[in-house]
């Protein structure tokens, strides 16, 4: 048994880096608006969705015009970002800012809100792929320039080229979040915001402003994810982001909710716990539990953590000075 | 024209009437202090002329326009400063960051640079720590960054919240020194203190304010020699 696990191993862990990066992606959008307004926004996994549906579309309209794969991915990720940023801005501008203007002090409001804003978003796709294609079954398009694949270190890995692509194309995204936080004016403005957001405002911010291109970042990013995990799973339904998304939460909350490098930690961790029991469940336990029993396992070593853990695996505990 | 202009100015927190018909007046130049006890609506005050909350009656007016209307983060660009009480300083930025978030407004990277050298001359300890994140500073070395915040806005007038607030004597001293370097300076400054000696030292006027109303007011000489100031506030008589 060592030996079959030993064996499956850098693949699984290969996979999990997969998962990993997705997660990550999807987790900072969760963070970083936890992190200026305290807000879980489950309709984050929505804006996920989106990007992964328009880069199903872009796929499937743009083929037989664009000749070069990388060409049409790139114009896939530039335009699932744009229109996944964009609706998270809108979301943010009519749904919770109303919310916030009239002082409700209730957090289960907007908390409400964001769930209703996350039905509402995925019977819009479902409505407008309807009328478009009669189904809103997608499946991605595929493209040869990116189907091929290598054989790594003797064949203990089977890695496809679209992998290396979700790799590549989220360690340049999660690089770059890193320098506009803390290197760029707008970054320290976000920090600021999060922080305390009465007190930047007699910094000259304005709160709204940053808000809304908090909402553009993460929803950016997680529109990305969404085409590379349409590129990488291939069967998209508007119903698609809800696990992925509920899941990159608990990736936020397990690196400590509000703390970007921590979302990216928590996502690549979960990537792996999740990859590791799906493959292994069947092996340790003969068969008894399978593959579909992976969730439970990473939730439950997820809840164990945060029990030892509850500021998550960065997070600090926040002291109130008076 | 006065430089900073209240009339008549009432504030609610809910259904609390905070500031009842507040008016008063600072001029270009002028240390001007607010004196009363804790809950007379001093720092209120300064969040109503900041926007911070807004009056529900009367107006602000700054170099002669209405600003109460306006929000928060406009009033600063008209060049209203203001240290808030307890100092407020972001604690996981930097001491550097924490300046330069200061100077959001200006976008000349030179002018943000110089300014932040003033600052550093002035408090050459924030120079030292200026790496260090602002949560980890001491109570006094945070009053200076919340005060050298405030400058690098280069405001026309600075509102002061209690600067004094939990510092050991020697550093209060420092404070009210550099408050009145700013002021030799030509900084105008509106100062709320609850060490009403000290702020009446070194202020031109002050007011007195009791439960959101003003009871007394004059030059600070006179007020520290009022019967009814001195026991009520100078802990005399």
């Amino acid at each position: 048994m060592l030996e079959q696990i030993l064996a499956l191993l850098p693949q699984v862990i290969f996979d999990g880096l997969i998962l990993g990066f997705v997660y990550a992606m999807v987790a900072l959008g969760y963070t970083m608006v936890y992190g200026v307004l305290e807000l879980i926004n489950f309709a984050h996994s929505e804006i996920f969705m989106i990007g992964a549906v328009v880069g199903v579309e872009v796929f499937r309209y743009l083929a037989p015009q664009v000749e070069s794969g990388f060409l049409l991915l790139l114009l896939a990720l530039i335009l699932g970002g744009a229109v996944a940023g964009i609706t998270a801005i809108l979301v943010e501008r009519f749904a919770y800012r109303p919310l916030r203007k009239r002082g409700t002090t209730n957090r289960l409001v907007p908390l409400i809100t964001a769930i209703g804003v996350s039905f509402i978003l995925q019977d819009l796709v479902r409505l407008i792929e309807g009328l478009w294609h009669n189904e809103f079954f997608l499946r991605m398009r595929t493209v040869e320039d990116l189907e091929g694949s290598v054989e790594l270190f003797g064949g203990a890995i089977f890695a496809q080229t679209k992998s290396f692509i979700l790799m590549g194309v989220s360690i340049l995204m999660l690089l770059g979040l890193t320098y506009l936080v803390n290197r760029t004016k707008l970054g320290v403005a976000i920090r600021a915001v999060a922080q305390d957001l009465h007190t930047a405002s007699l910094m000259g911010i304005d709160p709204d402003r940053i808000i809304s291109r908090t909402f553009l970042i993460g929803g950016s990013l997680g529109g990305v994810a969404g085409v590379l995990f349409a590129l990488q799973y291939t069967t998209i339904t508007p119903y698609v982001g809800f696990l992925p998304g509920i899941k990159a939460f608990t990736a936020a909350v397990l690196g400590g909710i509000g703390n970007i490098p921590g979302a990216m930690l928590g996502g690549l961790v979960l990537g792996q716990l999740e990859n590791f029991f799906g493959t292994y469940l069947p092996i340790l336990t003969n068969g008894n539990f399978g593959t579909e029993y992976k969730d439970v396992v990473a939730f439950l070593i997820l809840i164990l953590i945060l029990l030892l853990r509850p500021q998550g695996l960065l997070g600090q505990v926040v002291k109130e000075k008076v | 024209m006065s430089l900073l202009e209240l009339r008549d100015v009432h504030t609610y927190y809910g259904h609390i009437h905070a500031l009842k018909g507040i008016s008063l007046r600072v001029e270009e130049g002028e240390i001007v202090t607010l004196i009363g006890s804790n809950g007379a609506g001093k720092s209120t005050t300064l969040r109503t002329i900041s926007g911070l909350v807004k009056p529900r009656q009367g107006e602000v007016r700054f170099q002669g326009k209405p600003i109460h209307r306006l929000p928060a983060h406009q009033i600063v660009a008209l060049g209203v400063g203001h240290v808030p009480e307890g100092r407020k300083i972001f604690p996981r930025l930097t001491v550097e960051e924490n300046l330069e978030i200061g100077a959001y407004l200006e976008n000349d990277r030179k002018v943000v640079q110089k300014r932040k050298e003033e600052v550093f001359a002035l408090f050459p300890r924030l120079y030292e720590r200026r790496a260090q994140k602002g949560g980890t500073l001491s109570g006094g070395e945070q009053q200076m960054l919340a005060i050298g915040r405030a400058l690098m806005q280069n405001p026309r007038i600075l509102l002061m919240d209690e600067p004094s607030m939990g510092l050991a004597p020697v550093l209060v001293d420092f404070i009210f020194e550099i408050i009145q370097r700013l002021n030799r300076e030509g900084r105008t400054i509106l100062l709320v203190e609850q060490n009403a000696r000290l702020a009446l030292q070194i202020a031109h006027r002050g007011y007195v304010l009791a439960t959101g109303e003003i009871t007394l007011e004059g030059p600070a000489r006179d007020l520290a020699q009022n019967p009814e100031v001195q026991k009520a506030y100078l802990g005399e008589g």
